[in-house]
């Protein structure tokens, strides 16, 4: 067992975790933070992208040990006394998400994609989205989410 | 997954100390985390090293570019000390996975990993890198052994990576979609007296293509291979392509990059 402190969507937290638990499952069983998803779990689909220290990550591929004195923001994190954050408003304004699995890590991706780059272009949002995958709007409309949201922040 | 024991390391001597038959260094984690849950590893002792300042970061001398073992793939891709010297390294980087992978892996991980697909070892082969460990420094030509092993010993630890600046250089990659992996990846580098043409995700491990090289060491042009054949007997086949496309791919790749130099 190991005791971790972490800063989690702006809470102190403090918890003793055995050694191997993942960082997915410590935020979904430990902290109750059910908006990250685990899809595939061999960090290809990216349904659990969260941010540690401002930057995305795959958390089914990182040990909750691991990010011992980080800051994280997950999904959950975004919102703003109850104003959804640009890019959820954007993802819902565009209908950029049909089952919404995938939305929690596309829209954590997307909000780092801008954080490194203002107005990206089509290409550059399609690259960047390469990690997370969607099974059934397709991605046109979560490209149009992604540049409405560029727009707005 | 098999439950082990979690240690951070301070220095390279204290992670060299606490390794045993039983540890795994862990990095970025990349790969060492999914392979543990799928049960493809287990280890007593984990040993974190990405707490030890002195293995991360990057020096740019005119010579060498050189690479500490933490550092991050999106940190070389956005370098633009790395972009100016060696901008075919600083692609590479850009290019593996994807960007949650490129924020988490690094070049030591990938390199002591030696997968057959992965990007790095080739450009280690074309660039006449140079890996440093905590014990002595081995060359790139003698530290890839073959599929998934290396030369690096129990407990033995690689702080950097030095690669030669070459006169021009490019990277080629066909990926699979799925995991960016290569199916065939092409890193050429035109050196002062020489070319080198390091193949990647073709066979087991990765390797420099000699006839190719001397080839293109002679007449550095697309004319000087467009003949060439490939032997692709010793090839990987499998459901993303067969031996023989994976050959034809290496030819097809070089003249890319050829181009692209």
């Amino acid at each position: 067992m190991q005791k971790i402190n972490l800063e989690v969507n702006g809470k102190k937290i403090s918890k003793e975790v055995p050694d191997h638990t993942i960082l997915s499952n410590f935020l979904r069983d430990h902290l109750n933070l059910t908006g990250t998803h685990v899809g595939c779990d061999t960090s290809q689909c990216g349904a659990c992208v969260i941010h540690v220290d401002g930057k995305s990550i795959k958390s089914c591929s990182t040990l909750a040990v691991d990010v011992n004195n980080s800051k994280i923001t997950t999904i959950e994190g975004l919102a703003k006394n109850g104003e959804m954050h640009p890019m959820q408003e954007a993802f819902k304004k565009m209908h950029g998400l049909q089952c919404g699995f995938c939305t929690p890590g596309m829209v954590m991706s997307a909000v780092d994609l801008l954080k490194n780059k203002k107005n990206p272009t089509d290409q550059e949002i399609r690259k960047w989205l390469e990690g997370n995958i969607c099974r059934c709007t397709g991605y046109q409309n979560i490209v149009a989410a992604v540049k409405e949201a560029a727009s707005k922040l | 997954m098999k439950t082990f024991n979690y240690h951070v390391a301070k220095d390279s001597k204290e992670a060299s100390k606490l390794s045993s038959s039983n540890s795994a260094f862990l990095a970025g984690g990349m790969t060492s985390i999914p392979s543990l849950k799928l049960g493809l590893a287990t280890y007593k002792d984990i040993i974190d090293i990405k707490h030890i300042k002195k293995l991360s970061g990057i020096k740019v001398s005119n010579k060498t570019v050189t690479i500490g073992a933490t550092t991050k793939h999106a940190e070389v891709a956005s370098s633009k000390e790395v972009q100016k010297a060696i901008p075919s390294l600083a692609k590479l980087a850009g290019g593996i996975g994807d960007a949650q992978v490129r924020n988490r892996g690094t070049v030591g991980g990938s390199i002591a990993n030696n997968d057959p697909s992965a990007c790095y070892p080739s450009a280690c082969m074309a660039l006449n890198a140079i890996i440093h460990t905590n014990e002595r420094k081995i060359e790139a030509s003698k530290f890839f052994k073959g599929m998934f092993e290396t030369a690096l010993k129990k407990g033995e630890l690689i702080e950097s990576v030095e690669f030669q600046i070459p006169e021009k250089s490019n990277y080629q990659k066909h990926p699979n979609p799925a995991s960016r992996y290569a199916i065939v990846g092409v890193y050429l580098a035109k050196h002062k007296k020489e070319v080198n043409v390091a193949i990647t995700g073709a066979k087991a491990s990765v390797y420099v293509d000699k006839d190719i090289s001397k080839a293109l060491s002679n007449n550095f042009s697309i004319s000087a291979i467009n003949n060439m054949k490939i032997n692709s007997s010793e090839m990987n086949s499998d459901i993303h392509a067969s031996g023989e496309y994976r050959g034809s791919l290496v030819l097809t790749y070089t003249k890319k990059a050829i181009e692209a130099c």
